[in-house]
């Protein structure tokens, strides 16, 4: 059973924007990848809004594996902001993964 | 294996925080490019290189550096590495590129000088005062590191007067038009792409071209900063055969660059996804951003050749011949 976090966005959210409620869950993001990342944005960022912080953890590399190309995000037919959204995650991973 | 994550953004930030750059590179390998262009020190307007183009060869080798590593039981050290990097700069020592690769990239700074003097642009350089705009720390998301960053290459533009920013590469572009404004309150610089500015001069080529190109549009430079029309109106302008690549523009296909850092072997794959693309296209392709041009020459090895658009524009545009 996952141990889920209320307050993840919150946190994730602190000092920059992560619009990730907009998604629909289409699939286009993961369609258009160039890296072929077929778990971004959709599933972590649906980890995020529902709280279960060691999902996201767990999935650190492909979260760095991002090119913030933002080919996503231009095909998005919800406007979500993929790559801010990823780069909040990074700055959330540093601090609390990473201590940085 | 990849070197671990978070070690190795660290050695990054730390290098931004303690030493300005995240490769340090002395002040002479950073401004050796511009040595007998006459530019004068510092005005209103500036050609800010950001250190893009100069620390590209010294990534490269640290990327080269960082393979092996990450191959090798050295890796396992990478957190004492951090620890040593932040008394002795390791980079130093790790990354030495020859003179001939430097000189391959400064060439990039020196046309586009040309170009924009050939424009009748009045514009003034900061030298040694330069300093990187920390893309990669933003990118990587250590955002106090960038943000205090950030105020310190504002400040040492406002402090030599700079009203008016022309830009070389596209991260810097992007960092300085579209991040640092959301970081710095009244923050009122204005900064311009050399293509922009090269563009909206409208000025007749020189000399004609022949002959066709793959263009490869830089991610940032389309889908962040819409620089998308200008490379093409220059490089048909001077007579060349623009060829657009199955993906382009708007929807052009990310050279695999960013991932370089932390995953070389990952962005060395997608990069010849893009080749093969832009194989298909022309023999000959044009880049406008230093990442996408090793990464993707990288790839290509003998199979494509690639240049920078600076490259065909200064033979076009500039006093005919490239400057030696």
């Amino acid at each position: 059973m996952a141990l889920l976090n209320p307050d993840l966005v919150d946190v994730v959210r602190q000092n920059n924007e992560f619009n990730a409620s907009a998604c629909m869950n289409c699939g286009v993001c993961s369609a258009v990848c160039p890296m072929g990342i077929e778990l971004l944005p959709r599933k972590l960022f649906r980890y995020v809004l529902l709280g279960m912080e060691d999902q996201v953890k767990v999935n650190t590399e492909t979260i760095y594996s991002c090119l913030l190309c933002k080919v996503c995000e231009v095909n998005c037919p919800a406007g979500v902001h993929i790559a801010e959204n990823v780069r909040s995650l990074r700055h959330f991973i540093n601090r609390q993964v990473f201590r940085l | 294996m990849p070197l671990p994550i978070g070690d190795t953004i660290g050695i990054l930030a730390d290098n931004l925080r303690q030493r300005g750059s995240v490769l340090p590179i002395t002040a002479r390998n950073a401004t050796r490019w511009a040595k007998g262009l006459n530019l004068p020190r510092g005005g209103e307007t500036v050609l800010y290189t950001g250190l893009m183009f100069q620390l590209i060869p010294y990534i490269e080798e640290m990327s080269r550096a960082e393979e092996k590593l990450g191959d090798s039981w050295l890796a396992n050290f990478t957190g004492l590495g951090r620890q040593v990097n932040r008394v002795v700069n390791i980079s130093a020592f790790m990354a030495r590129p020859s003179a001939q690769v430097r000189a391959a990239y400064d060439q990039v700074l020196v046309n586009v000088a040309t170009l924009l003097r050939q424009a009748g642009i009045d514009y003034g350089y900061l030298y040694e005062k330069e300093l990187y705009s920390g893309a990669l720390i933003y990118d990587l998301g250590v955002d106090e590191v960038l943000e205090k960053h950030a105020r310190k290459v504002y400040g040492v533009l406002k402090k030599h007067g700079v009203k008016k920013v022309i830009t070389v590469d596209p991260h810097t572009t992007n960092m300085l038009r579209s991040v640092y404004p959301t970081m710095i309150e009244g923050y009122d610089l204005q900064v311009k792409s050399y293509l922009e500015v090269l563009a909206e001069q409208g000025r007749k080529p020189t000399q004609t071209l022949a002959g066709e190109v793959a263009i490869h549009d830089s991610c940032v430079f389309a889908r962040y900063e819409n620089v998308i029309d200008q490379p093409r109106a220059l490089l048909g302008q001077a007579g060349l055969t623009v060829r657009e690549p199955e993906d382009a523009g708007k929807f052009t296909w990310c050279c695999g660059g960013p991932a370089e850092s932390l995953y070389p072997k990952k962005a060395l794959a997608n990069a010849q996804k893009r080749v093969d693309q832009l194989k298909r296209a022309a023999r000959d392709g044009v880049t406008m951003c230093p990442i996408c041009y090793v990464n993707l020459q990288k790839a290509a090895g003998e199979a494509m050749r690639f240049q920078d658009i600076s490259h065909y524009l200064c033979q076009a545009y500039g006093p005919n011949k490239e400057i030696e």
